[in-house]
């Protein structure tokens, strides 16, 4: 195709355009964070926050208990993260790896949860856990959310790839199954498992409904569902409550800037042909 | 084939008995869990619509007079309508989606960046989401500022305070929000298309536009059936943008029937009608998945 440099730079302003929509909502954030004068609304609005400052960071940080929903969330991805990579990879690796009666229905069952109606769920879960005296605990934030089927579809579509000698090395040296699992399996399929990790700590840390249905205590909120307490109490400060809010997108676009090439090609390796 | 095998019970090797077991016991915590939090609820929260439950007294049967009653609850048609309204981002998603997914599946300099700028209201938490774009669409937020310097608007609009505007102005914020994740899915599509198809059409003397038309669109066909489903399912579904953005308001224009499914049971714990609203809605959203399905079924079926 034929390339006019004029072309080209139409190109990257369109592109520019584009990004500006997607981003000007997060830039606006920080803008209001940063400021200590000047209006959030009103007619022309300020857009650059002249002179920058900390303060309201420093606001949120010490009068709000935000330290605390940092910790909360913190605590709360770094289980969840955990136990999804030890029960999915567990999991992926029989109906990668293995031939045994039933495989074709667990395959099926799997499949089903992708459509079946999740709402309907957590009622019921919420019921289950009232019964289980878990409402108010991270176990019970946890449980429901602790495997993932789609992060069990990417694990196995790794575990495909892994070569047959390998595995067949390790049987002839007398290796049991949980040995090849552990030792041959998991160390080749590190990338999937960071991207694996990646998803589920974004996700948990922007998890919002399912902690705010279980937790009555507000120590024990994570950010999200903190951040939303806070905006109601705080409804008269909204630099605060912006700083707030940027302290906790933060730390997820700089871990996403990082690991975008893990992400995006995470998010179409679970795919099941 | 040497010797046979020695069998064991059910006709299996003693081999095989014992891969049989290691297999189960791997997927063990997987599947408890799945069973206790995913299957369970499915099969006892369908139960439970027939039954009355608060939580402190024992359940009590009532057979389907929850359903009976629904058909006479105000708020369950107001909840639908706005449920179903709000499929109107759908097309309108994937649409920008597609247009965006090509716009970047270019091999510029720096494109990297591009994608990633896209992506980022995808991993910004719907609480931030929601709080930021309440900002914006303030009467005296920005947003009004804009469109007015732009010669677009005459005089500020409460674009959330508005009976009227609500729900489009929450449907504006969900396609912010997932435009990104639906140009992965289609970038992923259009990467799978071999540029052969699309360099036989050009031979050919078809224009750009009719090579994305008859070309590469057709080609598309399952990621657009996959993208459009996940995102029909989700806009039936929606709750969190609105309870963040709007509470259900003004005047219930922005009330859903998860809202509705959220007030009754988290609320007011009437549990049990709460789950006959879930089942009604969950009857929709495979009515919708089927007549999504059915639009496109001459293409193939890629799950992701």
């Amino acid at each position: 195709m034929r390339r006019a440099p004029g072309a080209q730079a139409l190109r990257y302003a369109g592109l520019l355009a584009l990004a500006l929509f997607t981003t000007f909502p997060l830039l606006w954030l920080i803008s209001i964070a940063l400021r200590t004068t000047g209006s959030v609304f009103g007619f022309p609005p300020q857009i650059l926050p002249w002179p920058p400052s900390l303060a309201n960071f420093a606001v949120v940080w010490s009068t709000m208990p935000l330290p605390r929903f940092f910790l909360n969330t913190i605590v709360l991805c770094g289980i969840a993260v955990t136990l999804n990579l030890l029960f999915c990879s567990m999991a992926a690796y029989p109906l990668a790896r293995m031939e045994f009666p039933g495989r074709k229905l667990v395959f099926a069952l799997l499949l089903s949860t992708l459509m079946l109606p999740g709402h309907v769920g957590l009622i019921v879960n919420f019921v289950t856990l009232l019964r289980l005296r878990l409402i108010d605990t991270y176990a019970g934030v946890l449980l429901p959310g602790a495997v993932s089927v789609f992060g069990i579809f990417l694990l196995r579509q790794a575990f495909l790839t892994v070569p047959m000698e390998l595995e067949d090395a390790a049987r002839i040296d007398g290796a049991s199954e949980w040995t090849i699992w552990w030792r041959v399996m998991l160390p080749v399929i590190t990338p999937a498992l960071a991207a694996l990790a990646l998803f589920e700590f974004v996700a948990v840390w922007n998890s919002f409904l399912w902690p705010l249905i279980v937790l009555k205590s507000p120590e024990k909120y994570p950010l999200a569902v903190g951040l939303l307490y806070l905006s109601g109490l705080f409804a008269h400060n909204t630099r605060a409550v912006a700083a707030g809010a940027v302290l906790m997108t933060v730390p997820m676009i700089v871990v996403f800037l990082f690991t975008q090439r893990f992400f995006m090609r995470g998010l179409t390796m679970g795919a099941v042909r | 084939m040497g010797a046979r095998p020695v069998t064991g019970p059910f006709g299996l090797s003693h081999r095989r008995w014992r891969a049989t077991i290691a297999a189960y016991l791997f997927m063990f915590p997987a599947l408890a869990l799945l069973g206790a939090f995913t299957f369970y609820p499915v099969a006892f929260g369908t139960a439970l619509s027939l039954f009355k439950y608060d939580v402190i007294s024992p359940p009590r049967f009532v057979g389907f007079e929850h359903f009976r009653s629904l058909w006479n609850d105000r708020y369950f048609w107001i909840a639908l309508g706005n449920s179903v309204k709000f499929l109107l981002v759908v097309p309108v998603l994937q649409i920008c989606s597609i247009g965006l997914a090509v716009a970047v599946n270019v091999p510029l300099r720096g494109i990297r960046w591009f994608r990633a700028a896209y992506y980022l209201p995808v991993i910004t938490s719907v609480v931030v989401a929601g709080l930021m774009w309440r900002w914006l669409l303030e009467q005296d937020g920005v947003l009004n500022f804009v469109l007015m310097k732009a010669g677009l608007l005459h005089r500020p609009i409460s674009w959330l305070g508005n009976p009227d505007l609500a729900l489009y102005a929450v449907m504006f914020v969900t396609l912010w929000k997932g435009l990104g994740y639906y140009m992965v899915i289609y970038l992923a599509g259009l990467q799978g298309v071999s540029p052969e198809f699309e360099e036989a059409a050009v031979a050919d003397g078809a224009s750009r536009w009719q090579v994305f038309r008859l070309v590469t669109l057709p080609l598309l066909r399952p990621s657009v059936l996959l993208a459009t489903t996940i995102s029909a399912i989700a806009a039936l579904k929606v709750f969190e943008e609105v309870y963040i953005m709007t509470g259900g308001g003004p005047m219930l224009r922005t009330y859903t029937m998860f809202f509705y499914i959220f007030d009754k049971g988290f609320q007011r714990l009437d549990l049990g009608y709460a789950a006959a609203l879930a089942v009604v809605l969950a009857a929709a959203v495979m009515l919708l998945s089927g007549v999504i399905f059915r639009i496109f079924r001459q293409g193939g079926w890629t799950y992701y």
